[in-house]
């Protein structure tokens, strides 16, 4: 009797292991003929002097949260590649993690590799604010991608994306139309990122004053985590909470692409809808014309190149070749940009794939 | 005797049953009330029943492995594993059947492996399901490379199943009813049910009257597995992707579910429809808090809330039919 199970134990275990064996074969991710978008970031433009002339060399530490998002990823993804562009930068990046902990140990690890240059993205700025000014203390200038150490001391210069200009331009994208249409008392609804971080509640707090100069206010709004799922739940419900819409902001296309399902399945027409970040999904969505998604503004990843240049020029001890100075800017905010129909094509090669 | 037992037996369930029903009639009620323009249209229904089916899948298995005394941890991790691997570039080659039939044999094969560790491996399931929550997660962002993959033109089949509506109700719906349906007489009407409610019960006089315990309990698992890989399709079908990112957290909803429609954690007892009433109840929770306009962290203290009381009522049954 023990010995049959014993034997059907094993059976049962080699069924298992054939079973993972066969759809093993399933797990590849290249395209089976033509080369695709992914997994190529964008090609930054050369610099307009003779700041791409390879210089002194320079060794660049990166560090970014773990990528459990399609915008994260690009923000690796686009570090990388533009390193690689220049012979004169040895790129090091850590490990990317989620845990603040590992994170401080792994810019500790640059930190102690005397890197001539560091770029953080932190999981946190407040969280990682003391490590950056040891970095600072230890003579390595410290680029700060995005979410911005709370203390100036801690780095050198800061660059990133302005949620609450894109909240505006979502908002006068949304307002200029409904106005040119001569709706009246429009119904507007917002799906927001996380709603407890800062960065959604400068978006929506942009929206809502971007679409206050045109006398309209946010009918309705919900909070979805940035993950498709929870986009498609909550815009499943919303769409059953308002039987007409006149316009939807969704603030990330990663999200937006659950919303979108919803809306399709719900076979809803009667609004348009403006994305977040600019995906090369939703670029590709506005592009093609049939669907409500009718512009997204960004808060690009492409930024993550931008800092790497940055990295290498302040380390190098150069200006940026347009401005007088002959030092790199303290702070840059990136403009948020509407792409639309008219001008996706430029934007196109910049789009992340979510 | 025999006969009196199974009698009171079926009573209590059926009091247990009317407790759920009279909270989704109040619930139903507090719709009717607060947004009665919205609430009791057609298309609300069948949105929330569509919503509730992809945890729905899951918690049918979920309820097959608590009777039976255990605990999955690892279902939402699975099913995110199986909608990654299914989406893949390679397999989406292949057209939308195979990729159904990736989905589910990679379910029932990372459940087989749940089953193996805790029944011959003598694993607490606790920790084996929770091995298998972080690595089959592991696994999917390693696949996906953390990116959202999206069903390609061709395959379109798949999200069919969402848009696709048979008397106003869309296919996954009809899906969802048919995996409870097979699931309620499994467990009711089989010799498979009944060894579940005793290797839950009593693993030991199970084992004295001739059940296989172990072989018994890593079918529970593997079925459960099974389920989550036919919720992956199912979320395949209405978010248009598979993604690492998918069904985090499942695992505490489909749990709550299960707790609140009268199945004890420590096994031997409970319904399949009793779970899926406890699932609507926390479906239509979030419809409500949605039509409302209402914040989703309070959502979140409301269903703790729930979970509270449904405990506390279900251990003064307890203590009545004890008594």
């Amino acid at each position: 009797m023990s010995e049959n199970v014993a034997r059907r134990g094993f059976l049962a275990g080699g069924v298992g292991g054939a079973v993972l064996l066969a759809t093993a074969a399933c797990t590849s991710n290249q395209p089976a003929a033509e080369p695709s978008a992914q997994g190529s970031a964008p090609a930054p433009a050369p610099a307009a002097s003779g700041n791409d002339q390879p210089g002194e060399k320079v060794v660049i530490g990166f560090s970014a949260p773990a990528a459990d998002h399609g915008w994260i990823a690009a923000i690796a993804k686009n570090a990388e590649a533009a390193a690689k562009q220049y012979s004169d930068v040895e790129f090091k990046p850590v490990e990317p993690t989620n845990d603040i902990n590992a994170q401080i140990s792994a810019v500790e690890s640059l930190i102690a590799a005397k890197v001539n240059a560091l770029v953080i993205l932190p999981n946190d700025g407040q969280q990682l604010n003391q490590i950056a000014l040891q970095a600072t203390a230890a003579g390595i200038p410290v680029v700060n991608l995005d979410r911005v150490f709370p203390d100036k001391l801690a780095y050198r210069t800061w660059i990133g994306g302005d949620n609450y200009g894109m909240g505006v331009a979502a908002g006068h994208y949304v307002g200029k139309k409904l106005k040119d249409k001569g709706v009246a008392n429009p119904v507007i609804v917002e799906i927001q990122g996380i709603a407890t971080l800062p960065l959604t509640q400068d978006r929506s707090k942009g929206f809502a004053d971007a679409l206050k100069t045109y006398g309209f206010s946010v009918t309705a709004k919900q909070d979805a985590q940035f993950t498709v799922e929870t986009g498609n739940k909550v815009a499943a419900n919303l769409l059953q909470a308002h039987k007409k819409i006149d316009a939807m902001w969704n603030h990330d296309d990663d999200q937006g692409v659950g919303v979108l399902a919803a809306i399709n399945e719900a076979g809803r027409k009667e609004f348009f809808m403006v994305g977040g970040a600019g995906s090369a999904n939703a670029m590709r969505e506005i592009q093609s014309g049939g669907s409500v998604l009718e512009a997204t503004v960004t808060y690009s990843p492409t930024m993550a190149s931008s800092a790497i240049k940055l990295a290498r020029l302040i380390a190098q001890g150069k200006g940026m070749s347009d401005l007088v100075e002959n030092q790199v800017p303290q702070s840059i905010t990136l403009a948020s940009e509407t792409i639309t129909k008219e001008n996706v094509q430029t934007y196109l090669p910049l789009g992340f794939e979510s | 005797m025999n006969g009196v037992l199974s009698l009171t037996g079926r009573r209590f369930g059926e009091a247990r049953h009317l407790g759920l029903v009279i909270a989704l009639v109040l619930l139903a009620v507090v719709g009717l009330v607060t947004v009665p323009e919205n609430f009791a249209t057609a298309s609300n229904l069948v949105s929330i029943l569509s919503l509730a089916a992809t945890i729905g899948v899951i918690t049918v298995g979920m309820t097959f492995v608590i009777i039976g005394g255990g605990i999955d941890l690892s279902v939402g991790a699975i099913m995110a594993l199986a909608s990654v691997w299914a989406t893949t570039l390679a397999t989406q080659a292949f057209g939308p059947f195979i990729m159904a039939v990736c989905a589910i044999l990679v379910g029932t094969g990372a459940g087989l492996v749940n089953g193996l560790l805790i029944a011959y491996g003598r694993m607490v399931p606790f920790i084996a399901t929770l091995a298998m929550l972080v690595a089959a997660r592991g696994l999917a962002q390693r696949m996906s490379d953390r990116k959202t993959q999206l069903i390609q033109q061709g395959n379109e089949a798949i999200v069919a199943l969402s848009t696709t509506r048979v008397l106003g109700i869309p296919l996954l719906v009809y899906i969802f009813a048919l995996v409870v349906a097979v699931g309620w007489i499994v467990l009711n009407r089989t010799t498979f049910g009944r060894r579940t409610y005793a290797v839950g019960g009593n693993p030991e006089a199970a084992r004295l009257a001739g059940i296989d315990v172990r072989r018994h309990t890593m079918l529970l698992y593997a079925l459960s597995g099974f389920c989550c890989g036919v919720a992956a399709i199912l979320i395949m079908a209405r978010t248009t992707t598979g993604s690492s990112t998918h069904g985090d957290l499942y695992e505490l909803d489909a749990i709550a579910a299960v707790i609140i429609g009268g199945t004890l954690l420590t096994g031997g007892r409970g319904t399949i429809i009793g779970s899926i009433l406890g699932l609507l109840i926390f479906t239509l929770i979030t419809n409500l808090f949605i039509l409302n306009g209402l914040n989703t962290s309070d959502q979140l203290v409301a269903k703790g809330l729930i979970i509270v009381v449904a405990v506390l009522l279900q251990r003064r049954n307890l203590k009545e039919r004890a008594t």
